[in-house]
Protein backbone atom coordinates (compact mmCIF):
# COMPACT_ATOMS: atom_id res chain seq x y z
CA UNK A 1 0.00 0.00 0.00
CA UNK A 2 1.08 3.64 -0.63
CA UNK A 3 1.68 5.90 2.63
CA UNK A 4 -1.68 7.26 2.05
CA UNK A 5 -5.36 6.46 1.34
CA UNK A 6 -6.78 9.44 -0.76
CA UNK A 7 -8.69 7.43 -3.53
CA UNK A 8 -9.79 3.81 -4.15
CA UNK A 9 -7.84 3.79 -7.55
CA UNK A 10 -4.52 3.92 -5.10
CA UNK A 11 -5.78 0.02 -4.34
CA UNK A 12 -4.71 -2.38 -7.04
CA UNK A 13 -6.04 -5.93 -6.17
CA UNK A 14 -3.28 -7.35 -4.10
CA UNK A 15 -3.57 -4.29 -1.58
CA UNK A 16 -7.55 -4.16 -1.50
CA UNK A 17 -7.56 -7.68 -0.74
CA UNK A 18 -5.35 -7.53 1.69
CA UNK A 19 -7.14 -4.66 3.49
CA UNK A 20 -10.46 -6.97 3.16
CA UNK A 21 -8.52 -10.11 4.53
CA UNK A 22 -7.19 -7.80 7.67
CA UNK A 23 -10.78 -6.59 8.03
CA UNK A 24 -11.62 -10.04 8.50
CA UNK A 25 -9.50 -10.52 11.05
CA UNK A 26 -10.02 -7.33 12.79
CA UNK A 27 -13.80 -8.48 13.04
CA UNK A 28 -13.08 -10.85 15.35
CA UNK A 29 -12.56 -8.26 18.23
CA UNK A 30 -16.09 -7.71 18.14
CA UNK A 31 -16.73 -10.67 19.98
CA UNK A 32 -14.26 -10.77 22.56
CA UNK A 33 -14.33 -9.79 25.91
CA UNK A 34 -11.56 -7.08 25.45
CA UNK A 35 -11.80 -5.02 21.91
CA UNK A 36 -8.57 -3.70 22.05
CA UNK A 37 -5.47 -4.53 20.21
CA UNK A 38 -1.86 -2.97 21.26
CA UNK A 39 -0.90 -2.18 17.14
CA UNK A 40 -1.30 1.60 17.47
CA UNK A 41 -0.27 2.31 20.69
CA UNK A 42 1.50 5.41 21.37
CA UNK A 43 0.41 6.75 17.81
CA UNK A 44 -1.84 9.76 17.31
CA UNK A 45 -4.63 9.76 15.02
CA UNK A 46 -6.57 13.02 13.97
CA UNK A 47 -10.33 12.76 12.68
CA UNK A 48 -10.07 16.03 11.06
CA UNK A 49 -13.87 16.80 10.00
CA UNK A 50 -14.29 20.09 7.81
CA UNK A 51 -18.09 18.56 6.93
CA UNK A 52 -20.78 16.94 9.63
CA UNK A 53 -20.41 13.30 9.80
CA UNK A 54 -21.71 10.72 12.15
CA UNK A 55 -21.34 7.14 11.33
CA UNK A 56 -17.84 7.89 9.90
CA UNK A 57 -16.51 9.92 12.24
CA UNK A 58 -17.49 7.74 14.88
CA UNK A 59 -16.32 4.84 12.97
CA UNK A 60 -13.00 5.92 12.85
CA UNK A 61 -12.86 7.23 16.55
CA UNK A 62 -13.91 3.39 17.48
CA UNK A 63 -11.21 2.07 15.31
CA UNK A 64 -8.57 3.78 16.69
CA UNK A 65 -9.28 3.73 19.86
CA UNK A 66 -9.55 -0.51 19.25
CA UNK A 67 -6.00 -0.23 18.01
CA UNK A 68 -4.97 1.83 20.76
CA UNK A 69 -4.28 4.70 19.43
CA UNK A 70 -4.68 8.58 21.05
CA UNK A 71 -7.32 10.05 19.39
CA UNK A 72 -8.32 13.94 18.86
CA UNK A 73 -11.11 15.03 16.99
CA UNK A 74 -11.41 18.23 15.48
CA UNK A 75 -14.57 19.58 13.84
CA UNK A 76 -14.72 22.58 12.18
CA UNK A 77 -17.53 23.81 13.95
CA UNK A 78 -16.92 24.95 17.44
CA UNK A 79 -12.80 25.34 16.03
CA UNK A 80 -10.82 28.17 14.86
CA UNK A 81 -11.74 27.39 11.52
CA UNK A 82 -14.65 29.17 11.60
CA UNK A 83 -12.99 32.28 12.62
CA UNK A 84 -11.50 31.91 9.08
CA UNK A 85 -8.31 29.77 9.55
CA UNK A 86 -7.18 28.12 6.80
CA UNK A 87 -6.29 24.31 5.54
CA UNK A 88 -2.60 25.10 5.62
CA UNK A 89 -2.78 26.96 9.30
CA UNK A 90 -4.90 24.08 10.86
CA UNK A 91 -2.82 21.63 9.30
CA UNK A 92 0.66 22.95 10.66
CA UNK A 93 -1.39 23.02 14.11
CA UNK A 94 -1.69 19.11 13.34
CA UNK A 95 1.62 18.88 12.41
CA UNK A 96 3.09 20.89 15.48
CA UNK A 97 0.66 18.52 17.68
CA UNK A 98 2.35 15.17 16.22
CA UNK A 99 -0.40 13.63 14.16
CA UNK A 100 0.45 10.08 12.74
CA UNK A 101 -2.15 10.20 10.77
CA UNK A 102 -5.02 12.34 9.93
CA UNK A 103 -8.68 11.49 9.13
CA UNK A 104 -9.84 13.95 6.84
CA UNK A 105 -12.87 14.94 5.59
CA UNK A 106 -13.80 18.20 3.74
CA UNK A 107 -16.39 19.57 1.47
CA UNK A 108 -13.68 20.36 -1.43
CA UNK A 109 -13.04 17.14 -3.64
CA UNK A 110 -9.14 17.27 -2.94
CA UNK A 111 -8.28 18.62 -0.22
CA UNK A 112 -6.93 15.33 1.55
CA UNK A 113 -4.73 14.99 -2.16
CA UNK A 114 -3.53 18.50 -0.85
CA UNK A 115 -3.22 18.00 2.26
CA UNK A 116 -0.64 14.45 1.99
CA UNK A 117 1.22 16.67 -1.11
CA UNK A 118 1.52 20.03 0.50
CA UNK A 119 4.18 18.75 2.59
CA UNK A 120 2.46 20.37 5.56
CA UNK A 121 2.19 17.15 7.66
CA UNK A 122 4.22 14.05 7.44
CA UNK A 123 1.61 11.76 8.86
CA UNK A 124 -0.06 9.36 6.63
CA UNK A 125 -3.24 11.23 5.04
CA UNK A 126 -6.83 8.99 4.99
CA UNK A 127 -9.85 10.46 3.02
CA UNK A 128 -12.77 10.05 4.73
CA UNK A 129 -15.25 11.74 1.85
CA UNK A 130 -14.14 14.89 -0.30
CA UNK A 131 -16.80 16.88 -1.59
CA UNK A 132 -17.74 15.20 -4.54
CA UNK A 133 -14.75 13.18 -5.21
CA UNK A 134 -13.57 9.83 -3.21
CA UNK A 135 -14.60 8.28 0.35
CA UNK A 136 -12.43 4.49 -0.01
CA UNK A 137 -13.15 3.57 3.36
CA UNK A 138 -16.71 3.48 2.46
CA UNK A 139 -15.91 1.72 -0.56
CA UNK A 140 -13.94 -1.02 1.02
CA UNK A 141 -16.48 -1.65 4.06
CA UNK A 142 -18.97 -2.12 1.13
CA UNK A 143 -17.26 -4.28 -0.61
CA UNK A 144 -16.12 -6.45 2.45
CA UNK A 145 -20.28 -6.76 3.40
CA UNK A 146 -20.46 -7.83 -0.18
CA UNK A 147 -17.75 -10.24 0.34
CA UNK A 148 -19.17 -11.87 3.11
CA UNK A 149 -22.34 -12.09 1.61
CA UNK A 150 -21.32 -13.23 -1.84
CA UNK A 151 -17.73 -14.21 -1.58
CA UNK A 152 -15.40 -13.66 -3.70
CA UNK A 153 -16.69 -10.84 -5.88
CA UNK A 154 -15.16 -11.26 -9.32
CA UNK A 155 -17.78 -11.53 -11.93
CA UNK A 156 -20.33 -10.34 -9.82
CA UNK A 157 -22.99 -7.62 -10.46
CA UNK A 158 -23.79 -4.64 -8.49
CA UNK A 159 -26.23 -1.92 -9.20
CA UNK A 160 -25.76 1.43 -8.07
CA UNK A 161 -28.59 3.93 -8.05
CA UNK A 162 -29.51 7.22 -7.85
CA UNK A 163 -27.76 10.76 -7.45
CA UNK A 164 -24.14 9.31 -8.66
CA UNK A 165 -23.44 13.03 -9.62
CA UNK A 166 -22.69 14.37 -6.59
CA UNK A 167 -21.77 11.12 -4.94
CA UNK A 168 -18.21 10.27 -3.69
CA UNK A 169 -19.29 6.72 -2.71
CA UNK A 170 -20.35 5.66 -6.25
CA UNK A 171 -17.05 7.02 -7.53
CA UNK A 172 -14.87 4.80 -4.72
CA UNK A 173 -17.43 1.98 -5.57
CA UNK A 174 -16.72 2.02 -9.20
CA UNK A 175 -13.40 2.06 -9.02
CA UNK A 176 -13.05 -0.74 -6.38
CA UNK A 177 -15.10 -2.99 -7.54
CA UNK A 178 -13.50 -3.05 -10.92
CA UNK A 179 -10.73 -3.64 -9.43
CA UNK A 180 -12.22 -6.72 -7.59
CA UNK A 181 -13.19 -7.47 -10.92
CA UNK A 182 -17.09 -7.18 -10.54
CA UNK A 183 -19.62 -5.17 -12.87
CA UNK A 184 -21.38 -2.14 -11.77
CA UNK A 185 -23.83 -0.86 -13.01
CA UNK A 186 -25.16 3.06 -12.57
CA UNK A 187 -28.56 3.52 -12.98
CA UNK A 188 -29.65 7.51 -12.51
CA UNK A 189 -31.28 9.98 -14.14
CA UNK A 190 -29.49 11.71 -17.55
CA UNK A 191 -29.14 14.60 -15.19
CA UNK A 192 -27.80 13.39 -11.83
CA UNK A 193 -25.28 11.21 -14.04
CA UNK A 194 -21.74 13.23 -13.77
CA UNK A 195 -19.90 14.60 -17.59
CA UNK A 196 -17.61 11.75 -18.60
CA UNK A 197 -19.37 8.70 -16.74
CA UNK A 198 -19.08 6.59 -20.07
CA UNK A 199 -15.20 6.49 -19.28
CA UNK A 200 -15.92 4.38 -15.84
CA UNK A 201 -15.13 1.04 -15.81
CA UNK A 202 -19.07 0.71 -15.66
CA UNK A 203 -22.22 0.66 -17.92
CA UNK A 204 -24.87 3.22 -17.43
CA UNK A 205 -28.34 2.95 -17.57
CA UNK A 206 -31.58 5.13 -17.35
CA UNK A 207 -34.36 2.90 -15.95
CA UNK A 208 -33.83 0.45 -12.40
CA UNK A 209 -36.36 -2.89 -13.51
CA UNK A 210 -33.91 -3.94 -16.08
CA UNK A 211 -31.02 -4.21 -14.41
CA UNK A 212 -32.29 -5.42 -10.65
CA UNK A 213 -33.18 -9.54 -12.23
CA UNK A 214 -29.22 -10.05 -12.74
CA UNK A 215 -28.48 -7.70 -9.72
CA UNK A 216 -25.95 -9.58 -6.57
CA UNK A 217 -25.73 -6.25 -4.84
CA UNK A 218 -28.09 -3.00 -5.32
CA UNK A 219 -26.69 0.08 -3.22
CA UNK A 220 -29.29 2.91 -3.07
CA UNK A 221 -27.40 6.37 -3.23
CA UNK A 222 -28.88 9.22 -0.90
CA UNK A 223 -30.34 11.74 -3.12
CA UNK A 224 -28.13 15.01 -1.77
CA UNK A 225 -30.37 17.52 -1.64
CA UNK A 226 -28.05 20.02 -0.19
CA UNK A 227 -25.25 20.00 -2.72
CA UNK A 228 -28.21 20.30 -5.70
CA UNK A 229 -28.39 24.01 -6.52
CA UNK A 230 -30.56 23.41 -9.59
CA UNK A 231 -33.83 21.64 -10.19
CA UNK A 232 -32.25 17.38 -11.46
CA UNK A 233 -35.70 16.03 -11.30
CA UNK A 234 -39.06 17.16 -11.44
CA UNK A 235 -40.54 16.24 -8.61
CA UNK A 236 -39.64 14.20 -5.19
CA UNK A 237 -42.79 11.93 -6.08
CA UNK A 238 -41.19 11.09 -9.54
CA UNK A 239 -37.49 10.22 -8.63
CA UNK A 240 -38.62 7.71 -5.90
CA UNK A 241 -41.28 6.45 -8.55
CA UNK A 242 -38.56 5.65 -11.34
CA UNK A 243 -35.64 5.13 -9.13
CA UNK A 244 -37.00 4.32 -5.82
CA UNK A 245 -36.52 0.48 -4.25
CA UNK A 246 -40.34 -0.44 -2.96
CA UNK A 247 -41.27 -3.93 -2.31
CA UNK A 248 -42.14 -4.68 -5.64
CA UNK A 249 -39.11 -4.06 -7.10
CA UNK A 250 -36.75 -5.67 -4.45
CA UNK A 251 -39.34 -8.53 -5.19
CA UNK A 252 -37.50 -8.85 -9.03
CA UNK A 253 -33.82 -8.93 -7.23
CA UNK A 254 -32.33 -12.96 -7.03
CA UNK A 255 -32.99 -14.84 -3.71
CA UNK A 256 -29.11 -14.24 -2.78
CA UNK A 257 -28.85 -10.60 -3.27
CA UNK A 258 -28.65 -7.99 -0.82
CA UNK A 259 -29.68 -4.59 -0.24
CA UNK A 260 -27.46 -1.74 0.80
CA UNK A 261 -27.43 1.77 1.60
CA UNK A 262 -24.40 3.95 2.51
CA UNK A 263 -26.67 6.45 4.87
CA UNK A 264 -27.98 8.69 5.91
CA UNK A 265 -31.57 7.37 4.54
CA UNK A 266 -34.60 9.34 2.99
CA UNK A 267 -36.91 6.53 4.33
CA UNK A 268 -39.88 7.05 1.79
CA UNK A 269 -37.41 9.08 -1.47
CA UNK A 270 -34.78 6.22 -2.21
CA UNK A 271 -35.44 3.56 -0.37
CA UNK A 272 -39.06 2.41 1.42
CA UNK A 273 -39.03 1.92 5.04
CA UNK A 274 -40.13 -1.66 4.02
CA UNK A 275 -36.95 -2.38 1.95
CA UNK A 276 -34.82 -0.65 4.40
CA UNK A 277 -35.79 -2.88 7.44
CA UNK A 278 -36.28 -6.01 6.22
CA UNK A 279 -33.96 -9.41 5.89
CA UNK A 280 -32.01 -8.13 2.77
CA UNK A 281 -30.95 -4.82 3.94
CA UNK A 282 -27.24 -4.83 5.55
CA UNK A 283 -27.28 -1.66 6.24
CA UNK A 284 -26.94 -2.16 9.52
CA UNK A 285 -24.44 -4.37 8.90
CA UNK A 286 -22.64 -2.03 6.65
CA UNK A 287 -21.91 0.29 9.80
CA UNK A 288 -20.44 -2.59 11.93
CA UNK A 289 -17.89 -3.56 8.78
CA UNK A 290 -16.78 -0.20 8.64
CA UNK A 291 -14.85 -0.08 12.11
CA UNK A 292 -13.48 -3.29 11.19
CA UNK A 293 -12.09 -2.03 7.50
CA UNK A 294 -11.25 1.34 9.16
CA UNK A 295 -9.37 -0.63 11.74
CA UNK A 296 -7.36 -2.27 9.01
CA UNK A 297 -7.05 0.51 6.97
CA UNK A 298 -5.01 2.03 10.26
CA UNK A 299 -3.50 -1.00 11.07
CA UNK A 300 -1.41 -1.00 7.34
CA UNK A 301 -1.02 2.22 7.07
CA UNK A 302 0.25 3.57 11.00
CA UNK A 303 1.21 -0.02 12.31
CA UNK A 304 4.63 -1.04 10.69
CA UNK A 305 7.39 1.11 10.11
CA UNK A 306 7.58 4.42 7.74
CA UNK A 307 10.36 3.71 5.06
CA UNK A 308 9.89 6.78 3.28
CA UNK A 309 10.52 8.75 5.99
CA UNK A 310 13.09 6.99 7.46
CA UNK A 311 14.76 7.29 3.82
CA UNK A 312 14.78 10.53 3.10
CA UNK A 313 14.31 12.26 6.24
CA UNK A 314 11.90 14.32 4.80
CA UNK A 315 7.80 14.75 4.60
CA UNK A 316 6.59 12.45 2.56
CA UNK A 317 5.73 15.25 -0.15
CA UNK A 318 9.26 14.23 -2.18
CA UNK A 319 8.16 10.59 -2.30
CA UNK A 320 4.31 11.10 -2.67
CA UNK A 321 4.45 9.81 -6.25
CA UNK A 322 6.58 6.94 -5.69
CA UNK A 323 5.06 3.58 -4.82
CA UNK A 324 6.28 2.37 -1.30
CA UNK A 325 7.93 -0.36 -0.63
CA UNK A 326 5.34 -1.93 1.89
CA UNK A 327 4.73 -5.39 0.84
CA UNK A 328 1.13 -6.49 -0.20
CA UNK B 1 18.22 -14.78 -14.25
CA UNK B 2 15.64 -13.09 -12.22
CA UNK B 3 12.44 -14.94 -11.99
CA UNK B 4 9.95 -13.03 -14.01
CA UNK B 5 7.41 -13.64 -11.16
CA UNK B 6 8.32 -10.62 -8.84
CA UNK B 7 7.21 -7.20 -11.09
CA UNK B 8 7.55 -5.28 -8.11
CA UNK B 9 11.18 -3.41 -8.70
CA UNK B 10 10.71 -2.10 -4.90
CA UNK B 11 11.70 -5.90 -3.06
CA UNK B 12 13.48 -6.92 -5.75
CA UNK B 13 17.52 -5.84 -5.99
CA UNK B 14 18.89 -7.01 -9.69
CA UNK B 15 22.23 -6.75 -8.26
CA UNK B 16 22.11 -9.10 -5.75
CA UNK B 17 19.04 -11.09 -7.77
CA UNK B 18 17.44 -12.18 -4.57
CA UNK B 19 14.72 -10.89 -2.21
CA UNK B 20 15.59 -7.36 0.03
CA UNK B 21 12.75 -7.43 2.09
CA UNK B 22 11.92 -10.69 3.55
CA UNK B 23 9.08 -11.58 5.26
CA UNK B 24 8.20 -13.33 8.12
CA UNK B 25 7.02 -16.06 6.90
CA UNK B 26 9.05 -16.27 4.02
CA UNK B 27 11.55 -18.73 5.47
CA UNK B 28 11.90 -20.37 2.10
CA UNK B 29 12.35 -17.36 -0.34
CA UNK B 30 16.01 -17.31 -0.20
CA UNK B 31 16.31 -20.91 -1.37
CA UNK B 32 17.17 -20.33 -4.44
CA UNK B 33 20.82 -18.89 -3.63
CA UNK B 34 23.47 -21.18 -2.99
CA UNK B 35 22.64 -22.36 0.56
CA UNK B 36 26.42 -22.73 2.32
CA UNK B 37 25.61 -26.11 4.12
CA UNK B 38 22.45 -27.37 5.32
CA UNK B 39 22.16 -30.05 7.23
CA UNK B 40 19.10 -32.38 8.61
CA UNK B 41 18.68 -32.89 12.16
CA UNK B 42 15.25 -34.51 12.54
CA UNK B 43 13.59 -36.10 9.39
CA UNK B 44 10.23 -37.72 8.79
CA UNK B 45 10.18 -40.01 11.53
CA UNK B 46 11.54 -37.78 14.27
CA UNK B 47 9.51 -35.34 14.09
CA UNK B 48 6.61 -37.96 14.04
CA UNK B 49 8.58 -39.16 17.67
CA UNK B 50 8.69 -36.29 18.97
CA UNK B 51 5.20 -35.08 18.12
CA UNK B 52 4.07 -38.38 19.95
CA UNK B 53 6.12 -38.11 23.03
CA UNK B 54 4.92 -34.40 23.63
CA UNK B 55 1.51 -35.69 23.09
CA UNK B 56 1.31 -37.99 26.09
CA UNK B 57 4.02 -35.77 28.07
CA UNK B 58 1.10 -33.22 28.01
CA UNK B 59 -1.50 -35.55 28.81
CA UNK B 60 0.83 -36.85 31.67
CA UNK B 61 1.40 -33.57 33.06
CA UNK B 62 -2.14 -32.25 33.16
CA UNK B 63 -3.33 -35.60 34.17
CA UNK B 64 -5.85 -36.36 31.09
CA UNK B 65 -7.35 -34.14 28.33
CA UNK B 66 -9.97 -32.20 30.75
CA UNK B 67 -10.07 -28.54 30.33
CA UNK B 68 -7.06 -28.62 27.70
CA UNK B 69 -7.02 -26.09 24.39
CA UNK B 70 -4.14 -26.50 21.79
CA UNK B 71 -3.46 -23.01 20.72
CA UNK B 72 -0.93 -23.07 17.75
CA UNK B 73 1.20 -20.23 16.93
CA UNK B 74 1.18 -19.20 13.10
CA UNK B 75 2.24 -20.44 10.69
CA UNK B 76 4.08 -23.28 11.47
CA UNK B 77 2.53 -23.93 14.97
CA UNK B 78 -0.49 -24.36 13.79
CA UNK B 79 -0.22 -27.86 11.78
CA UNK B 80 1.93 -28.65 14.99
CA UNK B 81 -1.05 -28.03 17.40
CA UNK B 82 -3.38 -30.37 15.27
CA UNK B 83 -1.08 -32.76 15.31
CA UNK B 84 -0.66 -32.93 18.98
CA UNK B 85 -4.29 -32.96 19.25
CA UNK B 86 -4.81 -35.78 16.87
CA UNK B 87 -2.13 -37.60 18.85
CA UNK B 88 -3.68 -36.46 21.97
CA UNK B 89 -7.01 -37.77 20.67
CA UNK B 90 -5.85 -41.19 19.38
CA UNK B 91 -4.81 -41.68 22.85
CA UNK B 92 -7.20 -40.40 25.26
CA UNK B 93 -10.12 -37.98 24.01
CA UNK B 94 -10.48 -35.22 21.68
CA UNK B 95 -9.29 -31.48 23.11
CA UNK B 96 -10.25 -27.94 21.33
CA UNK B 97 -7.80 -27.14 19.04
CA UNK B 98 -6.75 -23.27 17.52
CA UNK B 99 -4.79 -20.56 16.15
CA UNK B 100 -3.16 -17.54 17.89
CA UNK B 101 -1.80 -14.78 15.71
CA UNK B 102 0.52 -12.80 17.97
CA UNK B 103 1.35 -10.42 14.81
CA UNK B 104 -0.15 -7.17 16.73
CA UNK B 105 1.04 -7.93 19.71
CA UNK B 106 5.26 -8.19 19.20
CA UNK B 107 8.02 -5.80 20.48
CA UNK B 108 9.26 -4.87 16.73
CA UNK B 109 5.95 -4.07 14.83
CA UNK B 110 7.35 -0.81 13.99
CA UNK B 111 10.99 -1.70 12.85
CA UNK B 112 9.59 -3.01 9.76
CA UNK B 113 6.47 -2.04 7.42
CA UNK B 114 3.27 -3.33 8.55
CA UNK B 115 2.62 -6.89 8.45
CA UNK B 116 -0.28 -8.92 7.50
CA UNK B 117 -2.18 -10.62 9.72
CA UNK B 118 -2.39 -14.23 10.11
CA UNK B 119 -6.07 -16.05 11.06
CA UNK B 120 -6.88 -16.31 14.57
CA UNK B 121 -9.15 -19.01 15.64
CA UNK B 122 -10.16 -19.15 19.04
CA UNK B 123 -12.44 -22.61 19.26
CA UNK B 124 -15.98 -21.71 20.77
CA UNK B 125 -15.70 -21.67 24.92
CA UNK B 126 -12.70 -19.48 24.90
CA UNK B 127 -10.19 -19.81 26.80
CA UNK B 128 -11.07 -19.23 30.62
CA UNK B 129 -10.09 -21.08 33.24
CA UNK B 130 -8.85 -23.91 30.66
CA UNK B 131 -5.21 -24.98 30.51
CA UNK B 132 -3.74 -23.51 27.46
CA UNK B 133 -0.86 -24.96 25.87
CA UNK B 134 0.83 -23.13 23.09
CA UNK B 135 2.54 -25.03 20.50
CA UNK B 136 5.16 -23.04 18.01
CA UNK B 137 8.15 -24.57 16.09
CA UNK B 138 10.78 -22.86 17.35
CA UNK B 139 11.87 -21.31 20.64
CA UNK B 140 14.86 -18.66 20.12
CA UNK B 141 14.48 -15.51 21.87
CA UNK B 142 11.37 -15.96 23.06
CA UNK B 143 9.89 -12.91 21.95
CA UNK B 144 7.16 -14.45 19.96
CA UNK B 145 6.27 -16.44 23.30
CA UNK B 146 6.14 -12.81 25.50
CA UNK B 147 3.78 -11.58 22.64
CA UNK B 148 1.48 -14.90 22.76
CA UNK B 149 1.49 -14.15 26.36
CA UNK B 150 -0.03 -10.85 26.29
CA UNK B 151 -2.19 -11.89 23.42
CA UNK B 152 -4.09 -14.31 25.91
CA UNK B 153 -3.81 -11.62 28.80
CA UNK B 154 -6.65 -10.26 26.12
CA UNK B 155 -8.59 -13.05 25.72
CA UNK B 156 -8.89 -14.56 29.12
CA UNK B 157 -8.13 -15.55 32.21
CA UNK B 158 -6.71 -19.44 31.64
CA UNK B 159 -6.17 -21.16 34.87
CA UNK B 160 -2.51 -21.96 33.37
CA UNK B 161 -0.51 -21.59 29.83
CA UNK B 162 1.85 -24.14 28.88
CA UNK B 163 4.36 -23.97 26.32
CA UNK B 164 5.00 -27.04 23.63
CA UNK B 165 8.06 -26.53 20.55
CA UNK B 166 9.17 -28.80 17.99
CA UNK B 167 13.09 -27.12 18.52
CA UNK B 168 14.35 -25.29 21.29
CA UNK B 169 17.69 -23.72 19.99
CA UNK B 170 18.49 -21.61 22.81
CA UNK B 171 19.99 -17.78 22.57
CA UNK B 172 16.51 -16.25 25.04
CA UNK B 173 16.73 -13.14 25.41
CA UNK B 174 13.79 -12.91 27.97
CA UNK B 175 13.08 -15.06 31.09
CA UNK B 176 10.69 -17.63 28.92
CA UNK B 177 11.47 -21.62 29.01
CA UNK B 178 9.49 -24.94 27.37
CA UNK B 179 7.47 -27.19 28.89
CA UNK B 180 7.47 -29.76 26.37
CA UNK B 181 10.48 -29.97 24.05
CA UNK B 182 10.81 -32.18 20.92
CA UNK B 183 14.66 -31.25 20.29
CA UNK B 184 17.03 -29.21 22.44
CA UNK B 185 19.17 -28.21 19.34
CA UNK B 186 22.19 -26.08 20.42
CA UNK B 187 22.91 -23.75 17.77
CA UNK B 188 25.33 -20.44 16.62
CA UNK B 189 23.45 -17.38 16.37
CA UNK B 190 25.57 -17.76 12.72
CA UNK B 191 22.50 -20.46 11.95
CA UNK B 192 19.72 -20.68 10.62
CA UNK B 193 17.18 -23.32 11.94
CA UNK B 194 14.55 -24.16 9.49
CA UNK B 195 11.38 -26.29 9.79
CA UNK B 196 9.94 -27.74 7.26
CA UNK B 197 5.85 -29.30 7.63
CA UNK B 198 4.08 -31.09 4.94
CA UNK B 199 1.31 -28.62 5.34
CA UNK B 200 3.30 -26.18 4.52
CA UNK B 201 6.37 -27.15 3.05
CA UNK B 202 5.60 -30.50 1.87
CA UNK B 203 7.92 -32.48 3.95
CA UNK B 204 8.91 -33.11 7.11
CA UNK B 205 11.95 -31.92 8.52
CA UNK B 206 14.14 -29.75 10.69
CA UNK B 207 17.54 -28.79 8.92
CA UNK B 208 20.26 -26.50 9.97
CA UNK B 209 21.75 -23.59 7.79
CA UNK B 210 25.18 -22.25 8.25
CA UNK B 211 26.46 -19.11 7.02
CA UNK B 212 29.23 -19.52 4.02
CA UNK B 213 32.67 -19.28 5.73
CA UNK B 214 33.59 -15.99 3.46
CA UNK B 215 30.57 -14.19 4.12
CA UNK B 216 29.85 -15.47 7.72
CA UNK B 217 28.84 -12.45 9.11
CA UNK B 218 25.93 -12.41 6.87
CA UNK B 219 22.31 -12.63 8.10
CA UNK B 220 20.91 -13.82 10.95
CA UNK B 221 17.59 -15.54 10.74
CA UNK B 222 14.35 -13.76 10.84
CA UNK B 223 13.99 -16.09 13.57
CA UNK B 224 15.86 -13.67 15.79
CA UNK B 225 13.47 -11.14 16.21
CA UNK B 226 10.90 -12.93 17.15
Amino acid sequence: MKRHLLSAADLDSDDALLVLDTAEEMRQLADRPIKKLPALRGRTVVNLFFEDSTRTRISFEAAAKRLSADVINFSAKGSSVSKGESLKDTALTLEAMGADGVVIRHSGSGAPHRLANSGWIRGCVINAGDGTHEHPTQALLDAFTMRRHLGELDGRRVTIVGDVLHSRVARSNVLLLATLGAQVTLVAPPTLLPVGVETWPCETSYELDGPLPKSDAVMMLRVQQERMNAAFFPTQREYSRRYGLDARRMGTLPDHAIVMHPGPMNRGMEISATVADSARSVIVEQVANGVSVRMAVLYLLLGGSEPALSATGEPAVATASAPESVPA
Amino acid sequence: MTPASNPDPSTWDPLNRRPVDRQPGDHHRARGQDPATTCSVLDRADVGRALTRIAHEILERNKGPADLLLLGIPSRGVPLARRLAARIADVESAVPVGALDVTMYRDDLRLRPARPLEPTDIPAGGIDDRVVVLVDDVLYSGRTIRAALDAIGDLGRPRAVQLAVLVDRGHRELPIRADFVGKNLPTSQLETVRVHLDEVDGDDAVLIESPAVASGAGGRSERDTR
